[in-house]
């Protein structure tokens, strides 16, 4: 009698695909627990051989038997050239996001448009471009007339200005993340009520003191959080860089001067992989930075989602709509 | 009530200040939008201008010439970056699926949460990074440049995508849909996959033509793992080339001729990735062809 | 002539080439209550936002016709309507309150717009604005609380004082009591007698009884068009068209 009672044999397809969906979400966690693991011990070497200090030397030798190798340089290049391009993007993309509400609804498409199509370019294009048109243009209008009146007298635009340095490959990576600071921002924009702007153009406030009493105030955030993204983007940002920035080693790449060749830790990892010989120092020592570029880029990814994710779950609670 | 005097004197003390203000605003904001106008006409007015002369047959089928010798073209560039797609789609999209049915099946889960967070991070991990991981688990294991690490790399980027672009689909479906499949007494997979999935396949195809336009544009992940060649196609077990590779070993050559060769390349791969991306999107995208014919 | 505070003359207002208000012209005498009813999507709310250009923050909305304040038109090409928005306050169907702000900074931020930034001149429009709007006896000892700590009824008074402290000469209230308890309703109306004396006050109001115990004067509005509008007892006791004879006896709306 009882027996009829068991569960019918559909419901076992219904077990395996759950069990199937469930190992597949699994995936992205044993993944980066692996991920992390691998590089930790991959890197190995490096930090039994040198320890701490890697992060800390400036010295880059590869030659056998004579090796030593430092991260500092590029640890820095990453973050100058991260800062210089946030410095360019931040005000840009905001103006772009601002944009929206000074034109009718339909335009609003384009501007969708333009945004994925800056945002759909490959990096390797962005790099040729900045190679063959935006160098030669950049160096004879800004970095020749710049070097030659303040070059003298300010180390920060000393050097030879051949285009293959900081300031350009900075550039080129600002325009990079412009689609997402922008696309990012005018979310969190779009998300204030349009009740608080109400209020504010109530009390006689002009197009910009709407932003500025009802629209940053709320957004602020959220738009923080946009612009620690696009940081995110520029950090691990690679081919445009590698082709752009002059690749420096060792000591010659500590930036001193916008118009110098540099490293960034990806350019590194992208020039010297693949011609580091497995099971060597070397391959460990790029590892080893590779580690702490992950470690950058989870940080800084963290602290942007939480601050984005809050932001756009203030819209839904708080004051009743 | 304020003295009404002193309020009209402060008023007009300041007004003129606060509209000059606002039209500089207002200049500030349509001048950035120009400036970010300028790269992109650029970019896409360069790309086809030096890409057009480079374009030719011999061009899209052929296996490079020697160096500097401005004969050869991109054919084996051309076959890498397609088999990498469909490689790499064969892996990404049924794990990016699963993932995102687990998302939406258990969105107020703890864990699920968990992996919402993580699989946000992960979509933003240098890809670099993903290519040096598939390096060491598959090349260095094999000891062979694969296009299966390439492509495993390249899923590692893929899969994250689907996975929220599928949930946030899915997520849009009325509840009422699922429940009518409960109703009927349907079981669970047949509602999520053939009534929910179904409902929100448009949502689910633009999430997949994304990350399948992400990856076709992605060049460091690659260096590890397939390192490019010059050869079509010859088996698992060696290098093979992609469009991206062959630019940025064109870009660094001092020829003209690799230059043209190189925005050559990059018009081929600015065509599959726009005809991937914007073409078919906005195509397939009902709102927006209405609001273009209106 | 100068009697009239606010003369609205053959306002159109269009959404996406969708008609919503036809050629209405109404005059609004100073220091009086004027209700606008009607059924709900008849516009009385898009009529209401003509009267300070508050049209302007959509850009898919058309507007035609002439709102006069003081002998200037609003809709002259060459006005730009902050000079007069100072004069016209307003107050929304639901509490709009700057969230980030603390009560204090919700009420001045109108002043402080204009520039207005002395310490005393402030804190006496807070009190002064705060009383008017019967709020307060509440927040007097907590002025610099978050203003969404208060309750939504708290918050309504609150947009009532941000409207009342930039001093304008006309009151805009768009069905202000919707989102309130009866306690707090009968509070708002009678700030709104005693404003009377000061301000030119035209309310949107859903509920007919309301009308009757605030107003001088009401309009009746359907579909767009404005049907009738005089004196509130009259309107109500014997209405001359039939439409409105029907609305206020309650067979529709």
């Amino acid at each position: 009698m009882f027996m009829e009672l068991k569960p019918p044999h559909n419901l076992f397809v219904d077990k395996i695909f759950k069990i199937i969906i469930i190992t597949s979400a699994f995936y992205i966690l044993i993944l980066i627990v692996y991920l992390i693991i691998k590089l930790f011990l991959e890197s190995g070497p490096i930090w039994q051989e040198i320890g701490f200090s890697f992060i800390i030397n400036s010295d880059w030798n590869t030659i056998e038997g004579r090796e030593s190798f430092g991260a500092l340089p590029y640890i820095l290049g990453t973050i100058v050239t991260s800062i210089i391009a946030m410095i360019i993007a931040v005000p840009l993309s905001i103006g772009i996001a601002m944009f929206a509400s000074y034109m009718p609804k339909e335009s609003h498409i384009i501007l969708n448009f333009i945004i994925d199509l800056l945002a759909s370019i490959p990096s390797i294009i962005y790099g040729l471009w900045g190679l063959i048109v935006f160098r030669p243009i950049f160096v004879k209008w800004f970095e020749i007339p710049i070097n030659s009146t303040l070059g003298e007298h300010m180390w920060l635009f000393s050097g030879i200005p051949l285009g293959l340095d900081i300031i350009t490959a900075s550039i080129v990576l600002a325009i990079m993340i412009i689609p997402t600071i922008a696309s990012v921002s005018r979310e969190i924009m779009k998300s204030v009520p349009l009740q608080q702007q109400e209020a504010a153009f109530m009390l006689g406030a002009t197009k910009w003191e709407i932003f500025k009493f009802a629209i940053f105030p709320y957004a602020k955030a959220g738009l923080v959080g946009a612009s620690i993204l696009g940081l995110g983007r520029a950090v691990g940002e690679t081919m445009a860089i590698t082709m752009l920035i002059g690749n420096a080693t060792g000591v010659f790449a500590l930036p001193k001067s916008l118009f110098q060749a540099g490293q960034t830790m990806s350019s590194i990892l992208a020039n010297e992989f693949i011609e580091a010989s497995p099971l060597s120092l070397h391959i460990s020592a790029l590892i080893g930075i590779g580690l702490i570029l992950l470690l950058f880029a989870i940080c800084i990814n963290i602290i942007a989602h939480v601050l984005v994710v809050r932001m756009l779950k203030v819209r839904e609670g708080l004051i009743n709509i | 009530m304020i003295d009404q005097n002193e309020y009209d004197k402060q008023f007009y003390q300041n007004i003129k200040r606060r509209l000059i203000t606002n039209k500089l605003i207002q200049i500030g904001v349509f001048c950035s939008v120009i400036i970010a106008l300028i790269p992109l006409c650029s970019i896409v007015f360069e790309v086809f201008k030096n890409g057009i002369n480079a374009i030719s047959i011999d061009f899209l089928l052929d296996v490079p010439g020697s160096i500097g010798s401005g004969q050869g073209g991109i054919g084996p560039a051309i076959q890498g970056t397609i088999l990498l797609i469909c490689l790499t789609s064969l892996i990404g999209i049924p794990l990016g699926l699963s993932s995102g049915l687990f998302l939406y099946e258990f969105h107020d889960n703890k864990i699920a949460k968990m992996i919402r967070f993580f699989n946000d991070v992960f979509m933003e991990f240098p890809t670099i990074i993903l290519g040096i991981f598939a390096f060491l688990v598959i090349v260095l294991t094999l000891g062979y440049f694969t296009i299966l690490a390439g492509s495993f790399a390249l899923s590692l980027i893929m899969f994250p995508i689907i996975a929220r672009t599928t949930e946030e689909s899915l997520k849009m479906v009325p509840v009422t849909y699922k429940e009518a499949g409960i109703a009927l007494g349907l079981q669970k997979w047949v509602i999520s996959v053939r009534i929910i999935m179904s409902a929100a396949k448009k949502g689910i195809v633009n999430g997949i033509l994304l990350s399948v336009a992400r990856i076709g544009g992605e060049t460091a992940p690659l260096i590890m793992t397939i390192l490019g060649s010059s050869q079509f196609f010859h088996g698992i077990d060696s290098p093979v080339d992609s469009l991206t590779l062959r630019i940025w070993r064109l870009s660094l050559l001092p020829y003209d001729d690799a230059q043209t060769s190189g925005w050559g390349s990059a018009l081929v791969l600015i065509f599959i990735i726009i005809m991937i991306s914007i073409g078919i999107r906005y195509l397939f995208d009902n709102n927006i062809r209405k609001s273009i014919k209106t | 002539m100068d009697k009239y505070k606010l003369i609205a003359e053959n306002i159109t207002v269009s959404y996406n080439n969708i008609i919503s208000v036809k050629n209405i012209t109404m005059k609004f005498k100073a220091n009086t209550v004027t209700s606008l009813i009607g059924p709900s999507g008849c516009g009385k709310t898009s009529f209401l936002r003509c009267l300070n250009r508050m049209h302007d923050m959509n850009k898919n909305v058309k507007v035609m016709g002439k709102v006069v304040i003081d002998n200037t038109d609003l809709y002259l090409d060459n006005m730009n309507p902050i000079y007069h928005r100072r004069k016209v306050g307003m107050v929304f169907q639901k509490p709009n309150p700057f969230p980030t702000m603390s009560i204090y900074d919700n009420v001045t931020a109108g002043l402080r717009l204009n520039g207005i930034k002395n310490k005393k001149i402030l804190d006496g429009s807070v009190e002064n604005s705060l009383k008017l709007a019967y709020l307060w006896d509440e927040v007097k000892s907590d002025l610099k609380k978050p203003a969404i700590e208060l309750s939504g009824g708290q918050q309504q008074r609150l947009c009532i004082a941000r409207a009342l402290a930039i001093n304008p000469e006309i009151l805009l209230m768009d069905e202000p009591s919707s989102a309130l308890d009866p306690i707090s309703t009968q509070k708002i109306e009678e700030t709104i007698m005693n404003l009377k004396n000061e301000l030119t006050i035209i309310i949107v109001t859903h509920n007919m009884q309301q009308a009757i115990r605030i107003s001088d004067y009401t309009a009746f509005m359907y579909l767009g068009k404005l049907i009738e509008f005089g004196e509130t007892k009259k309107l109500f006791t014997a209405p001359t068209d039939p439409l409105t004879a029907k609305y206020v006896k309650g067979f529709f709306g």
